[in-house]
């Protein structure tokens, strides 16, 4: 800021007075005394969009790595998962959803080590051996406030599982866990994109895209307010 | 995928409360609160700061011995639909769209996350229903483990109030799914207190459907804003034109008459 006072006080005794005593405006030198300015005010933009775009959603979101180093392509092979991802992840009989299998689960095949992986070999022993439950990060957990039903969407709307998660199937590794470390959620509820720009349905997982589908879909739009979706279809 | 998904059915959840069966017990209130997770004070003798989805009224007719009689009156929310579906008191008021009324099920939703607490619904509804969380609820020590996963947990500075335990017609849903159907069976939803009450006193129901007991036991007339026609049916403040799908009955005239403010001689609304 300084350099402004600097500069204009510095220019005041040079500027030529005309006839009436009132200072000479000439445009040419007043334009290069302006040029520091605007030079800073461009460099600040590109600083502030530098941090904003690429620094804050760094400092925003810390990195996590699952406990274990889960390979779904392998796990999908159809001798293992004959009902796909449904083997695993399943509906239960009253028609809630499983969601990430519990040790259990896991130890109906791996009671001992099947393969030659290692990472295997560390998850039958530190946690089948020892019975303790696997501390999964969930990406996909939504705030307290939600419900969602598996069963409305896949059963009854014959939607696919890789329509809000992507095609998680043919990972071979768990990605890296984002948590926004203001609210506790995941990186994928916002969505990777920091402007919220969207490219496939299972980029994001905000309201809105909830609100998208069911509006083309023409689902449960009974609300009297906004004459859209209504609100006790997805809130609890 | 996108094929015509309007498959909704339209329910009208209702409740009847037999007035003459509520012996006052408070089971009602016990069953909503631990179902609700609704937060408590060390001190509850404070009722205008105690929270209650439901709250059981004492009457008395205010006569002296032989004649004196009192009777017990349980209140939930009363899912008011207004003049024309959807004009809720509290909904026509709100002003961040944090409660709605649900064409397809009748309910008036409260969005905790969205309200921002300014009153106006607790304002507006002639009944004393909706609540504000004067503080964050604070749990004796191990209770927090016991809260109800399906409902969401309240912060201080929003409203809240009887929602017909929506969550329960959230997994009737799911169970009817799993069975590859999307109807909900009569006894699939029903409400905390409805199961609670030892004396049968609470009947639930959708009364867009005859077969079901609420149905049968007021006969709403659907044209007439479902004005109760057995004859010992009643809503409560029926001449405010609030249309609430809670109704009472009563075989005691003055337990009618106290539904509404009568003038002295005056006959009750829509008595028979």
């Amino acid at each position: 800021m300084s350099t402004i006072d600097d500069q204009t006080t510095a220019d005041v005794p040079q500027t030529p007075e005309d006839e009436n005593g009132h200072p000479k405006h000439d445009p040419a030198p007043a334009a290069d005394s302006n040029a520091p300015v605007m030079l800073s005010f461009i460099i600040g933009i590109v600083i502030s969009l530098i941090i904003g775009w690429a620094v804050f959603p760094k400092l925003l979101y810390s990195q996590k790595t699952q406990p274990v180093n889960f390979n779904h392509a392998m796990h999908m092979d159809p001798e293992i998962s004959a009902e796909g991802c449904a083997s695993c992840h399943y509906f239960r009989e009253d028609g809630s959803f499983s969601g990430i299998p519990k040790l259990a689960s896991c130890a109906e095949c791996h009671e001992d080590v099947l393969g030659e992986s290692e990472e295997e070999a560390r998850f039958v022993e530190e946690y089948v051996k020892t019975g303790k439950e696997v501390p999964w990060l969930v990406y996909a957990r939504q705030p307290d406030c939600v419900f969602f039903s598996h069963i409305a969407h896949v059963k009854m709307g014959n939607m696919e599982c890789k329509t809000c998660h992507g095609d998680i199937g043919v990972s071979t590794q768990t990605r890296v866990y984002e948590e926004n470390r203001i609210t506790g959620y995941s990186r994928d509820i916002w969505g990777k994109n920091i402007a919220g720009f969207k490219k496939n349905t299972w980029d994001r997982m905000k309201m809105d895209d909830c609100a998208e589908c069911h509006k083309a879909n023409n689902v449960n739009q009974g609300s009297v307010q906004t004459l859209r979706g209504g609100c006790f279809v997805c809130h609890k | 995928m996108k094929q015509a998904q309007n498959h909704t059915k339209n329910y009208l959840y209702a409740m009847a409360i037999d007035l003459d069966k509520c012996t006052g017990c408070g089971a009602c209130m016990v069953a909503c609160m631990s179902e609700n997770n609704v937060p408590f004070r060390r001190d509850e003798t404070d009722q205008l700061l105690s929270m209650k989805w439901l709250r059981v009224y004492k009457l008395t007719n205010g006569k002296a011995y032989p004649d004196h009689d009192v009777c017990y009156l349980p209140r939930p929310c009363m899912q008011c639909a207004g003049q024309h579906e959807g004009h809720s008191p509290c909904v026509s008021v709100c002003p961040a769209t944090a409660t709605d009324y649900d064409q397809n099920t009748g309910i008036v939703s409260q969005i905790y996350t969205r309200c921002f607490g300014c009153r106006y619904c607790m304002a507006a509804c002639p009944y004393h229903v909706r609540l504000f969380n004067w503080w964050d609820p604070v749990w004796p020590e191990g209770m927090e483990k016991m809260l109800n996963p399906k409902v969401s947990v309240r912060m201080r500075g929003v409203v809240e109030k009887c929602s017909f335990c929506f969550h329960r017609f959230q997994q009737a849903k799911d169970r009817a799914y799993a069975k590859g159907k999307r109807d909900i069976d009569e006894q699939d939803y029903q409400t905390s207190c409805t199961q609670a009450c030892p004396a049968g006193a609470i009947t639930f129901g959708d009364l867009n459907n005859p077969s079901h007991a609420v149905t049968q036991l007021v006969k709403p007339d659907h044209k007439h804003h479902g004005r109760p026609q057995a004859p010992h049916a009643f809503r409560l403040l029926e001449r405010l034109g609030t249309n609430a799908k809670v109704y009472y009955l009563s075989s005691r005239e003055w337990v009618r008459k106290m539904g509404d403010n009568y003038l002295k001689n005056e006959k009750q609304a829509g008595s028979h």
